[in-house]
Formats: structure tokens, C-alpha cells, sequence
């Protein structure tokens, strides 16, 4: 079927009062962002939906995109046609012989807002109603539940007919809910936590921390995959390197085995913070779930969070593990996320942390080291990337072996 | 020069000769190495495992490395015998297979084991009934091949392996070095199957390498200690443009199949056309489902085999006694004997095998020249005259 444009409906858009302008606004440009190697189509944000005009892009491909927009509750893929009452039939008829299976039902819904055309929406029903059972054997009318809804809309300059209710990624325009700091690591929780984050709304920048030579290019590179794969859901994610390896050999050297890893952590929560302040964001994001790991009891979040007063958010604090990982297979990173390379939180981990580590000793400990010195050597190391949806960086060569083979 | 010997080995495609040259050139890291040069190793080691599993129909995981069909088969023969000692030792065979499968059993023979090895019928064909006798509680392991690489039977894989579910126990290894490409595998490597060997210079890949499948879950001890490569099954840094050049062998193989198979059994028609009738001549190939359409032996009694392979040499022909494997012996060809051919007949049999690239026109010279010799030794040896 071809169709000439998609009608894409809002979520939780009751809600806004005066925010909605700003809601629609950035829900337009994510929805352009997504679809700019479509430069065919054209993209008319109205108050109450959002109408891609698809001048002969594929609807299959562009579905593809779509559904990963937050902020779509339902969208159609829609056939324009002029206003006669032959073009909506003829029309109908063919998008119910696509969509149509045997045992479904059906109604007919028709909408006008132009109260001049010839027929009104009951004479539509049924005229359009009967065109379908005399052209369509096995149809069946069901008012209350029906599997497919035809819809027309009459409106002045043509006729819209859809009967698909699709469901897009519901959540809220990516920028809506303000700019933070995504701690990611590489492993399975941080990559849904940044998902959840970005269905809110909040436009996140990720902050990885690597360790050369502790840690490969490899594991760098599996997080820069990673955030490709975020991407998706954001159009574009900022990458931000920052090297750690000196900050974990000094801790190494000077901090009593039980609380390397509170320190460590206290060090990437400063960092983090540090990034966040330059960069005028609000809130700091990560991946920590409670009772998974050492580092993440709450006496250990305490000691940890003791560093800053800026919101820490934890979307995944109370998931299960299977929870998370049933969401990272959904949403692609899995299979990534369970690649063994070394990342920075492994390769000084004690093997006995402090569960229920003390603010004040993590604090006595620390006033051994050049923290100011050690931040702020590590700031300057940092290095920002743009990353952009399905962006690739493990050495990938699929396509130079698929040549040799 | 016309080459009708490729159940021996077949001509290196150049189009896989390059990507042996390409990947010895460029990709030569280790994959075992930690380094870039070696992760990209690994990486075209696993596309060209990846690859060959989707065109065999396999998972990635039970497709496993090995130097080719000799090794593939002592380590799924001797690999079970060994890895399932405590289990049983009965191991089965056929009577009609490739000096691999049959020489490791005489190994494991020696060793101790017992050896039950299946008589064939007048084809060459293993009876399962008699599969269903040999079967007892110490059986662990079946080893038939799926195409006889001198004659060509197509062995009853399929009712073997009918047979075999009721006997989940048993690892069941199909030796299918003549089978690949033939248009006939599902024939020979059913579900049932649990180990299977190849060759890649049996398809213009190079030699020195060939594969083993082993099915997920199934154990084999290993015949190699070392570095554990191929998940410690077979040690020993992997033939990587070997590799890669037989899985891009395996894709051109594998591409026309069906018609590949008929220009061969279009040329074999021809020449057992030529063949059937002729007083003195004995064909053990027929065209039928039951065999495969690229061997063709028979026999011209009374001549050698031997002398009738340098006599068409001469002419530029290409052909072998019953295999290539046993003919520098002197013993006789082993599935005919298994057959109850007359050792006269037998000692007379010589093989022609084909390849896609052969032609009806070689067909057509092929009879041309055996015509002249065949009239030469027929008025010698009085042929026809008792008729």
C-alpha cells in the first residue's frame, strides 16, 4: 500500500498546560532528526497531532525510525485521497484487502470538519460499510472491540483514510526534561538506565570512565558502541571520555584495600559532577541497582553520594536483574553488554570491599590525596564524541569478510 | 587434457586462491593473539565459521576447524571411541569405507574395542536391518559414510537415522566427503546426524584443511593437546587462509546447486548410454537416485584397471582405479570386493568423476577415445565373441 503520510498522535500531553508548545516543539525536531536521510519528506507539527507528508518514502522504513521516538503514543500510516465518494471507497477497499484477516472484525469511523461535503459521517458509515461487504466476503461489523478501525477523516483541502492504530515508544520528547550526565559503564544496567532516562525526556550525555593501559580500547570502544545504539532513541548522544588510570593507581597506592572501591567511586561521582556543572546540566544519571554489587548497598551509596548535593537519579535502583536484562534484550544493548573486556570498575576491585563502608573514614582516607590535583588532571583529559544512531566502533569488518568470502 | 578425477581432489578455484593470498597476506595475525592484528584474525576466522554453518544449515558453534576428511574422521570415530570408553565398546562401521574411517577402527580394533562392520548389497548398500542386529547395549558409536567414494552408493542415511533416534546414546558420524554439493544433502546429514566430516580440496578449496561438525551438546575427547583452539577440540593455530578460502568455496559450491548437479548427471547419462551393453563391460555406477550423478565405476574385463588409466592418460584423459587412496596398493578395490565382484572384475574397475565445470563435449571425446581402446583390447580379450 502506499501511503501518503503518517499521522502520529502525542502522549501525555493533558498534563502540559503551557509546556505543550516547548513539548511539541521538540518532539518535531527529534521526529526530523530521526528521519533526515528522508529529505523528501516534510514534517507540519499541528496542536493536536503531527503529520509526516511522505511524498513517496517508504512507510516501512521510516517505521522503523518512528517507533523509537519518545513522545509518540500512537501514529497511522494514511492515504490522502481527493473528496469523492469513489476515491474513499475504492481506497478503503484496498487497505482493508491488505490489512484484513480472516476471523477479524471491523468498524467504520468516520470524522468530518468539513460540513460541507456531500455526505455526513453516519450516510459515510454505512455507505462506505456497504461498498466493503459487497466487494469483501468474511467482514464482520463489531461497534464495541473491533481489531480494525477504518478511519476517515474528512477535512477541507482532501480525505485522510488509515486503518492502523500503531504504538510508538510513548515516554516524552527527548529535551523535555532537561539536560544530565549518564554515568556509563559498559556492562548491562547503565545502557537501560540511560534508555529510561531519555523515555522521561531527559537528554543525557554519557560519562565513561576508561583506565589505559588497565583497560583496552576495546572496552572504550564497546561503550562508544553502546551509546550508538542510545542513539537511536535520541538522534544523537554526546560521548565523554575521561581517564581515570591515574586517579585508580594513586587510590591504589595510598588507600587501605576496603575502601578502594568507595573511593574510587566517590572520585567518578566528583568527576561526573564536575562535567555536569560545566556543561549547565541538572542531574546526575547512572545505572546502580540496589543490593546488586558491593558499591551499590545503600550504606555504600551513602558513603559514595556524600561528594555532591546534585540529584542522582538511579532509574534501574529497584529493578530485578532479570527486570534489566529483559529491557536491555529489548532494546539491543544485551548482547553488547555481555562482552567480556575489562572496564574500569573491575581492574582495581578489591576482593573484599566494605559493604557498609563509613562517610567519615572514605572522607579520612581521601585527605591523604591531591583530589584537586588528580580532578582536575583528569578534566583535562576529557574527550567529547557525537554520536549519532547504529554509529559503530569495535572493529566491525562484516562487510571486508563478506568480500573475501 | 580432460579431468575426470575429482573424488581424488578437484582444480583450486582462482577466485578462492585469491582469498587464500589476500587473508595469508594481509589478515596473517594470530587469532589467539590479544592485539588488533590478532583480533581481526579471530574475527574472519569466526565470519568464515559463521558463513559455512549458514550454508550447511548448522549452528556456529558445531562447526569446528581440522586439517581434513582423514582428521575430521579420527577425531569423530576415535574422539567418541575414547571419550565414551566407560559406556561401551562396541563401535560400528561399514564394510565399503574411506581407509580413514575403516584403518581407525582397525586402530581402536587393536586397542580393544569391538568392531561390527556392516556387509552391502549388490549396490553397495548397507542393509539397516542389519544396522538394527548389530545394535546393543554397548554401542556408542555408528559410523557410515554418505556417498561411497568409489562407486558412489548413496548410503540410507536417512532410515539409519530413523533407526538411531530410538537410541539417543549412540553418536552417529557420517563420513560426507563425496557428499557435499551433490544436491543431496539433506540425504545424508539429517538431524540425527552428530558428526560429519569434509574436505575442502574435494571442492577448489585447498588442501590441508576440512571441517567437522559435531553437534551441540555431543562430547569427543580430543586427539590434539595444546593451545585449546576450536574450543580445545582440535589445538593448533588455525589455517586461517585455508579457512577462509574454503568458506568461500563452500559459497560458490553451494550456489546453482541443483543445476550443477544435473550437468553432471547429464554427463554421466551420456557415457553409461555409451557404456551399458558393451560385451566385457560391467558398470557399478547406474544412473539412479540411489547414487550420486558425479562417480561413474566400471569395469572392462579382462584389462586392468590400472593399464586402462595409463592408456587413457595418453590421450590426455584423467580417470583413477577405484580410489585414489588405495590405488598405489596392491590389494584390490575394497567396496567391490565387499560387493562379491570377482576379484578378476574387480582388479578391471576404474572411476570417473566429475565436477560442474566438466562438459558434454569432454563426455562426447571421453567415448570417442575409450571407443578405439575399448575395440583394441575387446579384439584382443575375444569380447563379445562368446555372445
Amino acid at each position: 500500500m502506499k501511503y501518503t503520510e503518517i499521522m502520529v498522535r502525542y502522549g501525555e500531553l493533558s498534563t502540559k498546560g503551557k509546556n505543550r508548545k516547548d513539548f511539541i516543539g521538540k518532539l518535531a525536531g527529534n521526529v526530523t532528526k530521526v528521519l533526515r536521510d528522508f529529505p523528501q519528506i516534510e514534517i507540519h507539527p499541528r496542536h493536536d497531532r503531527l503529520h509526516i507528508v511522505l511524498n513517496g518514502a517508504s512507510f516501512n522504513e521510516i517505521d522503523q525510525k518512528l517507533k523509537k521516538v519518545f513522545g509518540i503514543q500512537t501514529y497511522s500510516p494514511t492515504i490522502k485521497v481527493e473528496k469523492t465518494l469513489q476515491a474513499i471507497e475504492e481506497t478503503s477497499l484496498a487497505l482493508m484487502k491488505e490489512t484484513f484477516k480472516k476471523g477479524m472484525t471491523f468498524k467504520v469511523n468516520t470524522k468530518r470538519s468539513d460540513h460541507h461535503f456531500t455526505y455526513d459521517t453516519n450516510e459515510l458509515n454505512s455507505l462506505v460499510g456497504d461498498y466493503l461487504f459487497e466487494n469483501m466476503s468474511d467482514l464482520k461489523v463489531e461497534m464495541k472491540h473491533p481489531d480494525l478501525v477504518l478511519r476517515i477523516e474528512v477535512r477541507q483541502d482532501a480525505i485522510y483514510i488509515s486503518n492502523q492504530l500503531l504504538h510508538g515508544a510513548g515516554g516524552m520528547p527527548v529535551g523535555t526534561g532537561g539536560r544530565a550526565v549518564m554515568m556509563l559503564s559498559g556492562g548491562i544496567d547503565s545502557p537501560v538506565a540511560s534508555y529510561l532516562a531519555l523515555k522521561r525526556g531527559v537528554d543525557i550525555e554519557m560519562v565513561h570512565f576508561f583506565s589505559p593501559p588497565y583497560t583496552t580500547e576495546k572496552a572504550l570502544n564497546k561503550a562508544k558502541e553502546l551509546t550508538g545504539i542510545l542513539a537511536n532513541y535520541a538522534g544523537r548522544i554526546n560521548f565523554i571520555a575521561v581517564p581515570f588510570a591515574e586517579i585508580q593507581e594513586t587510590i591504589k597506592e595510598k588507600v587501605p584495600e576496603g575502601y578502594l572501591m568507595t573511593v574510587q567511586r566517590r572520585f567518578m561521582l566528583r568527576l561526573a559532577d564536575e562535567i555536569r556543572n560545566k556543561r549547565n546540566e541538572l542531574a546526575i544519571f547512572n545505572g546502580e541497582s540496589v543490593g546488586q554489587v558491593a558499591s551499590q548497598t545503600l550504606e555504600s551509596m551513602m558513603a559514595i553520594n556524600d561528594v555532591t548535593t546534585t540529584p542522582v537519579v538511579r532509574p534501574v535502583a529497584t529493578m530485578d536483574k532479570t527486570e534489566i536484562i529483559r529491557l536491555a534484550e529489548e532494546i539491543g544493548t544485551f548482547d553488547l553488554s555481555i562482552k567480556p573486556f575489562e572496564d574500569c570498575c573491575t581492574i582495581f576491585a578489591p576482593p573484599r570491599p566494605k559493604t557498609k563502608p563509613k562517610v567519615d573514614k572514605a572522607r579520612e582516607y581521601e585527605a591523604r590525596l591531591d583530589v584537586a590535583g588528580l580532578i582536575e588532571r583528569a578534566l583535562a583529559g576529557i574527550k567529547v564524541t557525537a554520536i549519532y544512531p547504529n554509529d559503530k566502533f569495535l572493529a566491525d569488518k562484516a562487510e571486508e569478510d563478506a568480500a573475501l568470502l | 587434457m580432460i579431468y575426470f578425477d575429482n573424488s581424488a581432489t578437484t582444480k583450486i578455484d582462482p577466485a578462492v586462491l585469491a582469498t587464500y593470498n589476500q587473508v595469508a597476506q594481509n589478515i596473517w595475525g594470530n587469532p589467539s593473539s590479544l592485539h588488533k592484528m590478532g583480533d581481526r584474525a579471530f574475527q574472519l576466522l569466526e565470519s568464515s565459521r559463521k558463513q559455512i554453518a549458514n550454508l550447511l544449515g548448522t549452528k556456529q558453534d558445531e562447526i569446528f576447524f581440522t586439517s581434513g576428511g582423514t582428521e575430521s574422521n579420527n577425531t569423530a570415530i576415535k574422539g567418541t571411541a575414547i571419550q565414551k570408553r566407560e559406556f561401551g565398546k562396541h563401535i560400528i562401521t561399514s564394510s565399503v569405507e574411506h581407509a580413514s574411517v575403516a584403518n581407525a577402527f582397525n586402530a581402536l580394533e587393536n586397542l580393544g574395542y569391538r568392531v561390527t562392520r556392516l556387509p552391502v548389497d549388490k549396490e553397495g548398500r548397507v542393509n539397516v536391518n542389519d544396522l538394527r542386529n548389530a545394535l546393543d547395549t554397548d554401542t556408542t558409536l555408528v559410523s557410515i559414510m554418505g556417498v561411497n567414494n568409489e562407486i558412489g552408493t548413496i548410503q540410507p542415511i536417512e532410515e539409519i537415522s530413523d533407526l538411531l533416534t530410538n537410541y539417543p546414546t549412540i553418536q552417529f558420524h557420517v563420513d560426507n566427503v563425496q557428499a557435499l554439493g551433490k544436491n543431496i544433502w539433506p540425504r545424508v546429514f539429517t538431524p540425527r546426524v552428530d558428526l560429519s566430516s569434509l574436505s575442502a580440496h574435494k571442492f577448489h578449496a585447498p588442501r590441508g584443511i576440512g571441517i567437522l561438525y559435531k553437534k551441540e551438546g555431543k562430547m569427543l575427547s580430543p586427539l590434539h593437546d595444546g593451545g585449546g583452539q576450536e574450543k580445545g577440540l582440535r589445538s593448533g593455530t588455525e589455517n586461517l587462509p585455508a579457512i577462509a578460502a574454503m568458506a568461500k568455496a563452500v559459497r560458490l559450491l553451494l550456489t546453482d546447486e541443483a543445476e550443477k548437479a544435473n550437468r553432471e548427471a547429464a554427463i554421466k547419462r551420456e557415457i553409461v548410454a555409451y557404456l551399458q551393453d558393451k560385451p566385457g563391460i560391467k558398470i557399478f555406477s547406474p544412473v539412479s537416485t540411489g547414487f550420486t550423478p558425479h562417480i561413474l565405476c566400471f569395469a572392462l574385463e579382462g584389462i586392468r584397471g590400472e593399464t586402462l588409466v595409463h592408456t587413457l592418460e595418453e590421450h590426455d584423459i584423467y580417470t583413477s582405479t577405484t580410489s585414489a587412496c588405495a590405488s598405489t596398493k596392491t590389494d584390490e578395490a575394497s567396496t567391490l570386493v565387499s560387493m562379491h565382484v570377482a576379484d578378476q572384475i574387480a582388479m578391471s574397475a576404474i572411476r570417473l568423476s566429475f565436477d560442474e565445470t566438466n562438459t558434454l563435449a569432454e563426455a562426447d571425446e571421453f567415448i570417442t577415445v575409450f571407443d578405439q581402446i575399448y575395440r583394441h583390447f575387446a579384439k584382443i580379450n575375444h569380447l563379445g565373441e562368446n555372445n
